[in-house]
């Protein structure tokens, strides 16, 4: 483009020319970085594509306005400054852009997506378009007060180390009442997890008002307490219509004793950062279900990765995150989640595309949270676990331990009994992803109730595609 | 009642080639093993007595395994546990922590309620054991 008085000139140029396309650029340490997966429409360059991203994101309009001249507008721009093809994906490209740290609030993640997410999903030019990871300055990362609690302050909390933790969600997930709701969690607690949780959709409905149900099940807690000798919680969801109500169910859990609350993600990244803080102040584990997250992580076209929404979180302030099982019944790929499980839980992460980690990312001591596996696992795959995921994160079993034949308690027995010698012989040395059946057998011969756990779920698995997927080796979903 | 604290407590209680074994995983990692007992096993009790400092500079299973068994020997009707602390940075904390002694009879605890305002309960957890001065709890 030739002199300013040029570009300036009212009407529509391409993005390209408007300065949005910057092949040569540097991104400095202190910018944050951008990468989407982009799909013109037939006949739009990608570069343009790109650069139509970069505008709508940061300070561009349809066409050229006078106004603009009156910024540091070259700062304030966003640079798309590389485009590669995705392989073996005709038609995406990935596109990285770069955005200057004065765009954006500190602290505010409603701001940061905003910006990055607010404008250009619908844009025409584009076929699909998908976040796939971001990078963000040490300078930005430290704005963010992060977990509460985090995974070494909640194991210190809990006195509960060297193992994954145990939960389960209560089922059926509507209709029982208080008092049916806290003997599933008194016998679960009692037969040895750790915790229990209240399901996404469980607020206060007319079969269970949420004051019934947090007196009942923390009656339940304390009881199975008494019984272990441990500290056991239960996530009693504070998820409500306003943050005023929020609050009173917050401060309720609090008077009454309990170790944590949860929240769903569907309030909205506002109220998560709200109820972080309060968290903070009230020495209060943050329990977060992703509710509604595959509406718009599943698909690889269209919508945000996992991997991003993981940082956001992280930054934003929870302790646990539901993040994905590899072998149960919800989506998820063995290097995605792996991938998802490095994001919240390293103190840095390097790059690794195997596992969709495009940039490094320095955390600066942000504390860890801890991911929460849950969905269609149960007993017999305590190896594959273990061996996936590692042992800090939830391991939650909510028909692998309410389903068993033999009742809760028994469930929660055999889950907690295969757990612990699993870690025992992987501890020992022993090759578990190929000695787990035998070592689960093993420990079955003086426990009755992994025997049957065993017996009665030793042929289920779920074993279908990911779609989410590496683009840069070919996978497998986890199967046997 | 058995106290399920610790890392193994749902498994049978380990044999010493076992407790050698997690004591070797342990020092693998590059952590420090250390011993502790009490007689209070309230859940929410987490200081328990030191047996020793934190064996920074045994890097041999044998010698800690001598100083579990010491501990052990002295206080044969306590909790014993062998924990391993990580000093890395963003850790900086216990790794692996497991009882490998307990008193022959575990009484439990007695669960106070006390009722207060509207449905409102407090609840309080104490050991049985800890009626009794430290040292004479479960002799």
């Amino acid at each position: 483009m030739g002199t300013q008085k040029e570009r300036y000139q009212s009407g529509v140029i391409p993005y390209k020319q408007m300065g949005y396309w910057q092949p040569d650029y540097e991104p400095t340490e202190t910018d944050i970085i951008a990468l989407f997966r982009i799909t013109p429409q037939e006949g739009v360059d990608p570069d343009e594509a790109a650069a139509a991203v970069a505008g709508e994101s940061s300070t561009a309009t349809w066409t050229v306005v006078w106004t603009d001249r009156l910024t540091a507008c070259e700062m304030y721009r966003a640079k798309a400054y590389r485009v590669d093809p995705v392989p073996n994906a005709p038609g995406q490209y990935f596109a990285y852009i770069a955005y200057d740290l004065a765009l954006f609030e500190e602290g505010s993640i409603a701001n940061l997506t905003a910006s990055i997410i607010g404008n250009v999903f619908g844009f025409k030019p584009l076929k699909a378009l998908r976040l796939e990871d971001m990078r963000f300055p040490v300078a930005y990362v430290k704005t963010f007060q992060g977990p509460p609690t985090g995974i070494v302050v909640e194991r210190e909390r809990l006195e509960k180390y060297g193992r994954p933790l145990l939960g389960a969600t209560t089922k059926p997930k509507l209709g029982l009442s208080g008092r049916n709701y806290g003997r599933v969690v008194y016998e679960a607690l009692k037969g040895g997890l750790d915790f229990v949780k209240d399901d996404e959709n469980i607020n206060s409905q007319p079969f269970m008002h949420w004051r019934d149900r947090f007196l009942f099940v923390m009656e339940a807690v304390n009881k199975a307490s008494a019984a272990t000798g441990e500290v056991k919680g239960h996530y009693l969801n504070i998820t409500a219509a306003t943050m005023e109500d929020m609050y009173e169910r917050a401060e309720f859990a609090r008077e009454l004793g309990s170790v944590i609350v949860m929240i769903d993600l569907v309030i909205g990244y506002t109220a998560i950062q709200s109820i972080s803080r309060w968290c903070r102040k009230n020495d209060m584990i943050l329990h977060l279900h992703r509710a509604g997250h595959g509406t718009y992580t599943r698909q690889k076209t269209h919508g945000i990765s996992f991997r991003v929404i993981s940082k956001w979180m992280r930054l934003a302030g929870v302790d646990h995150i539901h993040a994905g099982t590899v072998v149960g019944k919800l989506e998820g790929d063995p290097n995605m989640v792996q991938g998802f499980y490095n994001i919240l839980r390293e103190t840095k992460n390097e790059q690794d595309l195997q596992r969709g980690i495009f940039f490094e990312q320095d955390w600066a001591a942000l504390r860890k949270v801890m991911p929460v596996a849950s969905g269609g696992i149960h007993a017999g795959q305590m190896h594959q676990l273990i061996h996936y995921l590692g042992e800090d994160c939830v391991l939650q079993f909510g028909g692998g331990t309410i389903g068993h034949p033999e009742g809760v308690h028994a469930g929660a027995t055999a889950n907690r009994v295969a757990l612990e010698a699993v870690i025992l012989a992987r501890n020992e040395g022993r090759d578990i992803w190929n000695e787990g059946p035998q070592i689960l057998e093993q420990a079955a011969k003086s426990c009755a109730p992994l025997q049957a756990a065993l017996d009665t779920w030793k042929d289920i698995t779920f074993n279908y595609a990911s779609t989410d997927t590496a683009d840069f080796v070919p996978t497998a979903t986890a199967s046997s | 009642m058995r106290i399920t604290q610790g890392t193994f407590s749902f498994l049978p209680d380990l044999s010493d080639e076992q407790i050698r074994a997690q004591i070797e995983y342990a020092l693998r990692q590059d952590w420090a093993v250390s011993v502790e007992y009490t007689d209070d096993p309230h859940p929410r009790n987490c200081y328990w007595e030191m047996w020793g400092m934190p064996m920074f500079d045994i890097r041999d299973a044998v010698g800690i395994l001598f100083e579990v068994s010491a501990c052990r020997k002295a206080f044969p009707s306590h909790y014993v546990r062998v924990n391993a602390f990580d000093s890395t940075q963003g850790w900086e904390t216990i790794r692996l922590s497991f009882i490998v002694n307990r008193p022959p009879n575990e009484p439990g605890f007695r669960l106070i309620r006390q009722e207060a305002q509207g449905r409102n309960i407090r609840y309080t957890l104490q050991p049985y054991a800890t009626d009794k001065p430290e040292g004479e709890r479960y002799s």
